[in-house]
């Protein structure tokens, strides 16, 4: 296991309108863990990742990663304290190649001078072309992003992520619309991923959930309504009743 | 066949636009010397086309700065005109404290319409404009400070898209009701005008209009270097992708709002430095310069020739106030129609501007 810091949720509540999206929801990611987080729509799955992104400030309750409070943090701050989140809908540079987008993902000084003074090293180059085979994206590194498939885009993501270099990446529906040999590389690619890093995989789909093979969790109306094994959540009465009986 | 995409012709097409940069450039500096032609002598360019051309080089500055910020950074000031007039106003502080005791009242420092005013001495905020370097420094601080305070509020608050460009046009609309009260200390509606010398030189020698013409000129290739410097650099890089999903730049870790503020106040300094460049050539500058209409047709020249390419930008400057220049002496009850016409024909059909026109001939 990696001594990484852990993600640790407790008691957290958001109120929209009075429209409680996440209700007093606990979690906690160990390091190297890679979890699938599962639940209806509306269960308040992509909630959870922002606020644990600082795109939403809780209501109540506490957000941690190791002993820093996210609460306090904006998400450029977030982003550079190692946690990567990877959005439901694509959102790659369509204007820039899949190179350039890999390089404006890797981890370097963010600021506007240290970025005009940019210049590509051979150490930099090696890991954008190492995340670009890991991807399964070497043959497109020239072209633009904008004339990739739906599933390269996905990848291409996956693949900023970890130019990021992040302990914690949070990775939203990543295999939505994806066919089923896709799907496969997906879930090896976040498998291979987590051990190193720590992985939150918040997914409709429960094939890719089973081939993921790990603890899952499963969210309803903005709480935890169970935790384990896929098989375990699977026979779970409550679980049946809302989620997979449907 | 012909549908078929090879990447050799958009590098060649790249080429091509070099090229055409060069031989413009030559061709642009060459005017002030086939201006001493004889004017019999059919190579001979007339002194109105010199001066036009200059005034369009300023606004060609002018247009660069502002695709640095709209065409890519995303960020589309509907004031740029302001800090561009600003820029202006700094030079035509200098130029007045230069006419010294040879205005009409004589007075020995304060300026005429300071005379006329009642003023008994020069206002704090004039004092240091006598020396050419303090000027040429608020040339780019004043726009640059300027663009910092609105910037960093407008960013850090994060308005974007409409409500800024509403911003940033109730900036100027409140700077030209401003300029033009008597009491702010800069000659309220009739601006500045009569200026004598600059740098030692007389003002309506021809030799001061080449000098001119050349600042400029040299002024523009400087920016044009350096906007292609930037924007081809890794940060370039980050304000297309701010532009295109400034969310997603956030995530990955980048402080937008400082990105944005560094692009916008550059932005700011370029345009005051185009201003500052504009005044000596066309002899005055008053409150009309912050006109709102100036901001947007600044707007409709980079549209029309291409944002988000340097040399669009440039073209789009020329070609537009060229055609502006014939029209409004040829027919001048069109010119207005004509212009918004271009800008819907551009935003329908040219998304890309000339330039794109351009480049897609022969792909």
């Amino acid at each position: 296991m990696s001594s990484g810091r852990r993600l640790y949720l407790d008691g957290v509540s958001v109120v929209f309108d009075g429209f409680r999206a996440l209700n007093n929801l606990s979690l906690i990611v160990e390091p190297g863990e890679l979890r699938s987080v599962i639940g209806p729509n509306g269960a308040g799955k992509t909630t959870m990742m922002d606020v644990i992104t600082g795109k939403t400030r809780p209501t109540a309750g506490t957000v941690n990663f190791g002993d820093i409070d996210l609460t306090r943090m904006d998400e450029a701050a977030i982003a550079n304290l190692g946690i990567g989140r990877k959005f439901q809908k694509p959102t790659v540079f369509d204007a820039l190649t899949v190179f350039e987008n890999m390089e404006l993902a890797l981890k370097a000084p963010r600021g506007p001078l240290a970025c005009l003074r940019w210049a590509l090293t051979g150490e930099a180059k090696s890991r954008i072309e190492q995340a670009l085979e890991e991807t399964g994206l070497q043959e497109r590194a020239e072209d633009l992003a904008g004339i990739l498939s739906h599933g390269q885009r996905q990848w291409l993501e996956i693949g900023m992520l970890l130019m990021q270099d992040p302990e914690l990446l949070l990775v939203d529906e990543p295999v939505a619309g994806m066919t089923d040999a896709e799907t496969e590389h997906t879930a090896a690619l976040l498998v291979r991923i987590a051990g190193k890093r720590s992985v939150v995989v918040v997914e409709h789909d429960l094939e890719f959930v089973r081939a993921l093979g790990r603890r899952v969790t499963v969210l309803h109306e903005g709480s935890v309504l169970s935790e384990g094994s896929i098989d375990h959540v699977q026979n779970d009465q409550r679980v049946i009743e809302v989620y997979l009986g449907r | 066949m012909s549908a078929t995409v090879s990447p050799l012709p958009a590098s060649r097409a790249r080429l091509g636009l070099r090229t055409g940069l060069l031989v413009a450039l030559l061709l642009l500096a060459a005017m002030p010397v086939l201006n001493q032609l004889p004017t019999t002598h059919p190579l001979h360019v007339s002194d109105f086309l010199v001066s036009v051309t200059g005034k369009w080089i300023c606004y060609a500055i002018l247009a660069l700065s502002l695709d640095l910020a709209w065409g890519y950074a995303g960020i589309l000031s509907l004031g740029h005109g302001a800090f561009f007039a600003l820029g202006g106003y700094a030079m035509g502080m200098h130029l007045m404290r230069l006419i010294g005791p040879r205005g009409v009242y004589g007075h020995p420092v304060l300026p005429d319409f300071m005379v006329f005013l009642g003023y008994r001495e020069l206002p704090w905020y004039w004092l240091g404009f006598d020396h050419f370097a303090f000027a040429m420094l608020m040339v780019v601080l004043v726009p640059g400070v300027l663009a910092l305070v609105l910037g960093w509020l407008a960013f850090r608050s994060r308005i974007t898209g409409v409500y800024l460009s509403i911003i940033t046009q109730a900036m100027t609309y409140a700077l030209m009701l401003a300029f033009f009260r008597n009491d702010m200390g800069f000659g309220g509606n009739n601006g500045f005008t009569d200026f004598k010398e600059l740098l030692g030189q007389p003002l309506n020698t021809s030799a001061a209009r080449s000098g001119l013409f050349y600042a400029s000129l040299i002024a523009l290739a400087g920016a044009f270097l350096l906007c292609s410097r930037i924007t081809a650099s890794k940060y370039g890089r980050v304000l297309t992708a701010i532009r295109d999903g400034e969310n997603r730049v956030r995530f990955l870790g980048y402080n937008t709002t400082h990105h944005k503020l560094f692009a916008f106040v550059l932005s700011a300094m370029l345009a005051g430095v185009a201003g500052a460049l504009y005044v000596p050539q066309v002899g005055i500058i008053n409150p009309g310069e912050f006109s709102p209409a100036n901001s947007i047709e600044a707007v409709i020249w980079v549209a029309v020739g291409g944002r988000g390419t340097l040399v669009g930008a440039i073209l789009g400057a020329f070609t537009v106030n060229g055609l502006k220049t014939w029209l409004t002496s040829a027919a001048p009850d069109l010119w207005l129609f004509v212009l918004g016409g271009l800008f819907v024909l551009v935003t329908l059909f040219l998304p890309k501007g000339l330039i794109g026109l351009l480049k897609g001939r022969g792909a």
